[in-house]
């Protein structure tokens, strides 16, 4: 099976079911793979084969969901990327994964202009427009009327193929592309949405970026099971969207702290019906105990799922709603098909009420980073039969005697803030590029709504000056706005190691 | 009205707005679907409103028709202050 075969089958099923609500928009699932075939064989058209990488750099938008199954339809590789990334990031992504065509649209032209004019590998841009397009570049076109009829040739694709590179933050300061076959994605969609219990007369709400393996499942998940999928551009009005949860009977709405916080400090919140409600569910970060009391309370008719996850393998736990009295703090255990313990330094499996790095083995784990192949052998390593490959999560769990799992420490240094990883080294890199800075170093510290707030301690070059605004503008232009820090300190020296490394312990 | 418009404009500016890009920001274009200020970005605009104008935010207000561009936000908190 194909990952979009899950939702062609149910476009095939029940055609006249909506699919998608977008911005008042709606559209069956029949319009919508309709939309997809024809986006696909436009890229056919210009050249998009098996196995080519197609870049997605959109808002949540109905043609970046149509985008999704248009790169599967041609056999291609899907690589979402946030809209947030700025150009140097862009031009790195396209250029790391040879990027043959890019969907994107005119409000990211800041960007997606001056990535491209550092690039060669694409050959064709597709861009949406909402207002007047103004490309020099010949390889940018209109994107293609998706009222149109094409249809893509077969590509004669199998489910080892990949299916998408999704780019994560790595400790290097270096983006990794995780590789995931139809047959990763296929599986993770199948053991999420089981033990979610998604069915077609669900409702799903996704404010979430499509970019982020997260808010993608919404779509892959929704549709495989013939849902409805509510999507919001963003989660910035939150009173606009509980106001679209409530018109639309949403049943589903996935979140990551940072949104439940905002929700929760809405005091109109109780004044809305969302009594449709069946399911809240919560990744990226833990939640803290309190919150999870209070959305509770709040929605009391609906079951509160909190999970973990990691790129490398889309979803590796779920704590089952009726355990969370029992063990509010727990992820829980891995979910179905997927078989996850803890090991020691040496490898060796831990009993439960132990205290490890987490393994994961299943059909849900990545086939490797794109193009790093030190990095892959870190992470994936031989498992118990020959020949397969079980995934180091790099995360520290301790396990209770009936082996659920509570989080207890990261191996690496990134920060999770707003549910993103942020990478020190990236930021740092950025920090480093400004002409003042001598030195600088990245941590994440505790905040209520972010979850950790990226903070950097700056020294500045002999008789250089820069404010605190000035590093944050300037990183803004450099990073996804998530990854900016949230404060600077100036300081008159760092502490560094030994062998000259600046010594991020006691930095606070 | 031209002065909330002159303040939160510069707010915007240095806070948000890399490079030559200023210029090009109109009265009437929208923050979010310009990518010019994200999620939260507006809650930073909303604490800016509140310090700067004495006024308080309610949930209920905040939404896109007072917030999402400079002659929303001129209009709404003309409308907050005392006449």
């Amino acid at each position: 099976m194909l990952l979009h075969q899950l939702f062609e089958h149910t476009a095939r099923r029940t055609p006249h079911k909506l699919a998608l609500v977008f911005e008042g928009r709606r559209c069956t699932y029949g319009e919508l793979d309709r939309m997809a075939s024809h986006l696909a064989r436009a890229l056919q058209s210009r050249g998009v084969r098996r196995g080519d990488r197609v870049t997605l750099f959109l808002d949540n938008t109905v043609e970046a969901v149509a985008g999704i199954f248009a790169a599967l339809k041609c056999g291609a590789v899907m690589m979402p990327v946030n809209p947030l990334t700025r150009a140097d990031k862009l031009a790195y992504l396209l250029n790391d994964s040879g990027a043959s065509a890019l969907l994107t649209q005119t409000e990211l032209g800041g960007a997606y202009r001056d990535a491209l004019a550092r690039n060669t590998t694409v050959h064709t841009c597709f861009v949406a427009s909402h207002g007047a397009a103004t490309d020099r570049d010949a390889r940018s076109l209109p994107f293609p009327d998706l009222d149109g009829s094409g249809i893509p040739d077969d590509p004669q694709a199998i489910d080892q193929d990949l299916a998408a590179i999704i780019y994560t933050s790595g400790s290097t300061g270096e983006p990794k592309g995780v590789m995931l076959t139809h047959l990763n994605m296929v599986s993770a969609a199948t053991s999420v949405s089981t033990y979610l219990g998604i069915r077609s007369d669900d409702v799903i709400l996704c404010a979430l970026p499509l970019a982020f393996d997260y808010g993608l499942y919404q779509i892959l998940m929704g549709f495989q099971h013939g849902a409805t999928v509510v999507l919001e551009r963003s989660f910035a009005f939150p009173v606009r969207v509980v106001e679209t949860m409530s018109r639309e009977g949403v049943t589903v709405f996935p979140g990551v702290p940072t949104m439940f916080s905002l929700l929760m400090n809405m005091t109109s919140l109780r004044e809305r019906n969302l009594s449709a409600l069946r399911a809240i569910t919560n990744t990226a970060a833990a939640l803290p105990e309190a919150h999870i009391r209070d959305l509770r309370a709040l929605f009391p008719q609906a079951k509160l799922f909190s999970m973990y996850g990691l790129t490398e393998c889309k979803r590796v736990t779920y704590l089952p709603p009726e355990q969370l009295d029992i063990r509010p703090t727990s992820v829980g255990r891995g979910m179905p098909n997927e078989e996850v313990w803890l090991v020691d330094d040496a490898g060796r499996r831990l009993p439960n009420g132990g205290q490890g790095e987490l393994v994961i083995r299943g059909s849900n784990v990545m086939r490797g980073y794109w193009r790093k192949s030190d990095e892959t052998l870190n992470k994936l390593r031989p498992g118990p039969i020959p020949g397969e490959m079980i995934l180091y999560s790099g995360d520290i769990f301790r396990t209770d005697a009936e082996g659920y799992l509570y989080f207890v420490a990261r191996k690496d240094d990134i920060i999770k803030s707003r549910g993103e990883k942020v990478s020190p080294r990236e930021v740092e890199n950025a920090l480093y590029g400004m002409p003042e800075v001598l030195d600088a170093a990245v941590i994440g510290v505790p905040d209520p709504v972010l979850g950790e707030a990226v903070k950097a301690f700056v020294k500045l070059k002999p008789g250089a000056s820069l404010s605190e605004r000035e590093v944050i503008k300037y990183c803004m232009s450099k990073l996804e706005s998530f990854m900016a820090p949230k404060h600077v300190v100036f300081v008159d020296d760092l502490p560094k190691t030994d062998t000259g490394k600046i010594r991020k312990t006691g930095l606070s | 009205m031209q002065d909330i418009k002159t303040t939160v404009r510069s707010f915007v500016v240095d806070n948000f707005i890399m490079g030559n890009s200023a210029a090009a920001l109109a009265d009437g274009d929208s923050f979010m679907a310009g990518h010019v200020i994200d999620s939260t970005g507006f809650l930073e605009l909303v604490g800016f409103l509140e310090d700067t104008f004495g006024i308080t935010v309610a949930d209920d207000e905040m939404v896109p028709e007072n917030l999402d561009s400079l002659d929303n936000i001129a209009a709404y908190v003309k409308r907050k202050l005392p006449a």
